[in-house]
């Protein structure tokens, strides 16, 4: 193998219309394995290439009973069993003084979660992505839209998916090395 | 009548959120060229000298301070609090109006604020920093701070929770851990922007290892967006808490001034009102300087004089309320308060804060006054001062005359006082000068969305 492996071949578009047209398409024709950049997030973009569930609002929501579970389970075991002090003759397990600090930490590890479940289900930290060789991807982060096809798909075909992309009316096509 | 309809047409034709003729590369260049292109100037070397020479009396007082103790400072009994609390609820008041901006406005789709919510935000993530300095400086043996929080130590001691000074503890970490990574959350696009941009290649790495590697897939688009609104919808409550908290700090306790239900939201409010103060402030020279004028639009100044003025109406009903309830309570001691306020040694600095934060603003009912940036900045300033006074009244004025005359006494800020909190200042604006050079001060990706072609037309 002295040639390069083709990690996927990539479309350019210059507007959100066209990219949001293109995927639908793409994805129409029964390519799968996609994907779309884009400077901006664009809702329509990832209903397009059949991503509809993410899972990040679960990640959160574990995170924030694991918050409030340890914040109030903290208190209690503190105030009750590690360092009981009796003040006033007020309960050891005096709950209403507890709600501020259990909701803190709700909001805490919910946050937590949220940040880097997004960024462990992205993936991220990745330093070196395929993508980042086609010099012209660098206005992916500008102005200008792109759909890869990845040559992993089952019906990835050098040929044919270039000619499918060129029916898509894209400004330019261009292989990406792996 | 006719007046009304006036200022109905002036509102159909005010100022929109961004001007038109913008396009993603405008908008991108535009942003991204006053950290990447934009070369030193005099002035910014000047504002940074100065404010170094404030950083600089900040150590040295804060140095002092571990040298001698809390003795250097113009605190005694009964006023044991003084400027460190004053200055500390102060300034993370002014932190309010940053995660304000960012997550309250984003849930009920203000989209104006996507201009100012960036360096909003820095501003709440200094302003919390210099606030959480000076509890930390006020217990006197800062390096055992750790104490406060719960682990299991040789001492087998762990906090107290039913203290509302532990509750602080907590609001205030979480509170500046959330800031910080929503405003980080909020920066990976825009860090990417600035990574494909640079034509150096130590700050393109810079940029590129901040951006993680962020390229704008649309399932990461997905995710992102998802946790940005699950984030902005956290910090919505945190933001109300953490003030509520602070104001639990004064409300739990048993003195006159201090021992009112009316504290949370009056504190919320107040909080609020003086960060929208600091934003104006910290806008009006930026936008001109920068040349961010067709971003940040007289739109956006005449929408935050009107924040103001709502939150300022709020804090003034508080103080009516406090002044109503000396009456009717039939306390004596709250009684006495409000006439000591009004007639005691502190009563020049009660009138001032009555002037500042109730009387002066009301200039921003006129539609003028609110699109005008050299009184607005004005305006905010004297909403900064007094919304310090509100500070100082609550802290000194209530403790320095509680139940018994016998422990009664004065209280005089000392020059290391003064050191200290004109170092914080030196301190954030410090700060906010290298962000501005630094990092993108304005979202670029969701100034993008804001522009009509961002929008994909229905099939």
């Amino acid at each position: 193998m002295n040639e390069p492996a083709i990690y996927g071949l990539m479309a350019e578009f210059d507007t959100p219309d066209e990219i949001v047209a293109a995927a639908k398409r793409t994805h129409a024709a029964g390519y799968k394995k996609i994907d779309a950049y884009s400077p901006f997030p664009i809702e329509e973009l990832w209903e397009a290439i059949g991503f509809h569930h993410n899972r990040v609002a679960l990640v959160v929501l574990i995170g924030g009973i694991l918050g409030c579970m340890t914040g109030y389970g903290l208190q209690y075991w503190v105030a009750t069993i590690a360092y009981p002090i009796n003040v006033g003759g007020r309960p050891f397990h005096s709950w209403p003084s507890f709600i501020i600090v259990t909701f803190e930490l709700t909001i805490l590890f919910s946050v937590l979660a949220a940040v880097f479940g997004m960024l462990a289900l992205n993936g991220l930290p990745m330093p070196y992505h395929p993508v980042f060789n086609v010099e012209r991807f660098s206005r992916a982060t500008e102005d200008k839209f792109f759909l890869v096809i990845f040559s992993s798909d089952s019906k990835y075909n050098e040929a044919e998916t270039r000619a499918f992309l060129q029916s898509l009316g894209p400004k330019s096509i261009e292989e990406v090395p792996s | 009548m006719t007046q009304l309809l006036e200022e109905v047409e002036a509102g159909r034709k005010r100022a929109p959120v961004i001007e038109p003729g913008h396009s993603f590369s405008t908008v991108t260049a535009k942003i991204s060229d006053v950290v990447l292109t934009r070369p030193l100037s005099i002035g910014w070397l000047a504002g940074v000298m100065f404010c170094f020479g404030l950083v600089n009396l900040l150590l040295l007082a804060v140095g002092y301070l571990f040298l001698k103790g809390t003795g250097i400072w113009g605190i005694t009994i009964p006023i044991g609090w003084g400027f460190a609390i004053v200055n500390f609820v102060w300034w993370i008041g002014i932190g309010h109006a940053g995660t304000l901006i960012s997550a309250i406005l984003m849930l009920l789709r203000q989209t104006w604020r996507n201009s100012i919510n960036r360096f909003a935000e820095a501003m709440t993530l200094f302003a919390v920093a210099c606030a959480g300095m000076f509890p930390l400086i006020h217990t006197g043996r800062p390096w055992v701070a750790y104490w406060m929080f719960p682990y299991p130590s040789t001492m087998g001691v762990w906090p107290q929770f039913r203290s509302p000074l532990i509750w602080d503890v907590f609001a205030v970490s979480t509170y500046a851990t959330t800031s910080l990574l929503f405003w980080f959350v909020g920066l990976i696009p825009d860090l990417a922007t600035l990574r494909d941009r640079a034509k150096n290649i130590w700050i393109k790495r810079a940029y590129g290892a901040l951006a993680m590697g962020w390229r704008g897939s649309a399932r990461h688009w997905s995710r992102y967006e998802t946790a940005y609104l699950l984030l902005a919808g956290l910090a919505t409550p945190l933001v109300l808490s953490v003030h509520t908290v602070v104001s639990f700090d004064f409300a739990v306790g048993i003195v006159p001034g201090w021992h009112t239900t009316i504290f949370p939201p009056y504190f919320v409010a107040g909080a609020i009102y003086s960060g929208f103060a600091m934003v104006l402030m910290l806008a009006i020279p930026i936008r001109s300087i920068y040349g961010l004028k067709d971003f940040i639009t007289e739109r956006h100044l005449e929408n935050s004089a009107k924040v103001m003025l709502a939150t300022g109406l709020i804090v003034a009903y508080g103080y009516a309320m406090e002044a109503f309830m000396g009456w009717y309570s039939g306390n004596r001691y709250d009684a006495f308060l409000l006439w000591n306020r009004l007639h005691g040694p502190y009563a020049a600095w009660y009138y001032s804060l009555l002037i500042c934060n109730i009387g002066i603003p009301q200039v921003l009912w006129i539609r003028k006054f609110r699109t005008n940036p050299v009184l607005l900045f004005l305006v905010s300033t004297v909403v900064l001062v007094g919304m310090w006074l509100e500070r100082f009244i609550i802290v000194v004025v209530s403790l320095h005359r509680d139940f018994l005359n016998s422990s009664w006494g004065m209280y005089y800020p000392t020059k290391w006082d003064w050191f200290t909190f004109t170092g914080t200042l030196g301190l954030f604006l410090f700060c906010m000068f290298f962000f501005m050079r630094i990092l993108p001060s304005i979202s670029i990706f969701e100034m993008r969305t804001l522009l009509p072609e961002s929008k994909v037309k229905a099939e």
